[in-house]
């Protein structure tokens, strides 16, 4: 019930805000969120959103990951 | 999103496999982690990740989703709203099917009974401020992740003026049920948190639970990557003899969490004892409409207590939320009770566990 599913912002008024994923665009309230901007990845739940998605964390979890594997593999 | 993609990569997840074998070998003993998320759960068993899982690391399925824990005094009540004349249910998709005492939201559409499914409880206010003349009622379950959504539609049904609109509310969080476990009959070794819950309530909530009661706790993502790191950071605290609250989802969950979701619930709802299916009540576990809102909760507006009500007896859906049972000792999974007739909630709920076990079978359960 409480999947979430992380949108892109195209546009933002005072309480929504209009966000994509594969194409599809919808309105999603952001009274529950502090500045949203055009641009942020927002995670949406059941029309609101929730928290903001930090890519720039993401991709650095991924290079983290990414070179554990790689440091293991030498180490074999 | 692309990280979704990337975060499902299978050869990193053979490599996380080999991580966790490796943290798994320093264990001095077998242990028991709990997913306390009914979409973790689902997540487990549809990426088949409990084959990786090593033969010390056990994992059971606890209290994490809010159909499942809806008790059947509640169902009862919206049933009795229901067939208030002039009144329209409106409510989220999962709560249709789950069995009240003799009757289930969509028995009650069937014969007639305005019950409306929406996607957002906005839609609700929607629907209220389109029919005037009826009395609109929206089911407010959830837990810390949807509450703030129903709280925010209260705050703006009171900005509009919108007079015919009223919740009934059922809303639970999590940390509380949690502790309770921790002390309860089974033994614990850590908590996978939920995810979109922490987004929410951020890392405070858990504190006492690994300060008091020593139990590791890590606020973990959903994608199956996410899940293996999850369970290999649990692995390592126990191993490493420490109880701390770790955050594996920090591309999402602040160690604060969502301050302006926390101020709205703050501002609408105060805290209550509530009860949970299969767990009975829980001090201070439920979230109940504040005085300073009370036109807007149905239960005062239409006078309604829950009544008393009973489970099938057969069901062990309590053992399973409390992680002492799985659906394969219950006498009725797979026969009287399929997801088509779910008999109890576990099997309602596609991330109740009944239901993920029928759906991805007993494989997925190998170790469980
Ligand atoms: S995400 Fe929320 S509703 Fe879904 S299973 Fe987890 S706690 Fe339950
Ligand atoms: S199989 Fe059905 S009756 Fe048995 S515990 Fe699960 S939900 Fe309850």
């Amino acid at each position: 019930m409480c999947v979430a599913v992380p949108m892109k912002v195209i546009e933002v008024d005072d309480v929504n805000c209009v966000a994509e994923i594969d194409g599809v665009r919808k309105t999603i309230c952001v009274m529950t969120l502090d500045d949203v901007k055009p641009g942020d990845y927002v995670m949406a739940h059941a029309g609101f959103a929730i928290a903001k998605v930090d890519p720039a964390t993401a991709d650095e979890t991924l290079r983290l990951m990414r070179e554990i594997v790689e440091s293991e593999e030498r180490d074999r | 999103m692309r990280y979704i993609e990337e975060f499902r990569d299978g050869k990193l997840a053979a490599k996380l496999e080999q991580d966790l074998v490796r943290e798994a070998a320093r264990l001095a003993r077998a242990i028991t982690l709990m997913e306390v998320c009914g979409t973790h759960t689902m997540s487990i068993y549809r990426h088949g990740l409990r084959s990786m899982f090593p033969e010390n690391v056990k994992m059971v399925s606890g209290p994490g989703c809010p159909v499942c824990v809806t008790p059947v005094g509640y169902v009862d009540m919206a049933i009795e709203l229901a067939r208030t004349p002039g009144v329209i249910i409106t409510t989220f998709g999962d709560m249709m099917r789950v069995p009240g005492t003799s009757s289930a939201l969509q028995k009650e559409r069937g014969a007639g009974k305005d019950v409306r499914v929406v996607y957002t409880a906005l839609d609700a206010l929607t629907v209220a401020a389109n029919n005037k003349n009826n009395e609109v009622v929206f089911l407010g379950v959830g837990f810390e992740t949807t509450a703030p959504s129903i709280a925010s539609t209260i705050i703006m049904a009171k900005k509009l003026g919108i007079t015919n609109f009223s919740v009934l509310c059922a809303h639970k969080v999590m940390p509380e049920p949690m502790e309770a476990l921790t002390s309860g009959q089974l033994k614990l070794d850590g908590y996978m948190c939920p995810a979109h819950v922490s987004a929410i309530i951020g890392e405070e909530g858990y504190r006492p639970i690994a300060g008091k009661y020593g139990v590791p706790c890590v606020i973990t993502g959903f994608e199956p990557l996410d899940i293996l790191r999850g369970v290999i950071m649990l692995v390592r605290q126990v191993a490493d003899g420490r109880a701390e609250v770790e955050n594996e989802y920090n591309r999402v969950v602040l160690p604060e969490g969502n301050r302006k979701a926390q101020a709205i619930l703050a501002d609408v709802f105060v805290k209550s004892s509530a009860v949970w299916r299969g767990l009975g009540p829980i001090p201070d576990s439920g979230l109940a409409i504040a005085p300073k809102y009370e036109a807007y909760d149905a239960a005062k507006k239409f006078g309604i207590v829950e009544p008393p009500s009973r489970e099938n007896p057969a069901c062990v859906c309590g053992e399973i939320l409390k992680g002492l049972k799985g659906p394969q000792d219950c006498p009725l999974f797979g026969k009287a009770c399929v997801p088509e007739n779910p008999i109890g909630a576990c099997m309602v709920s596609s991330e109740g566990t009944c239901a993920a076990h029928y759906r991805y079978g007993a494989g997925a359960l190998a170790h469980a």
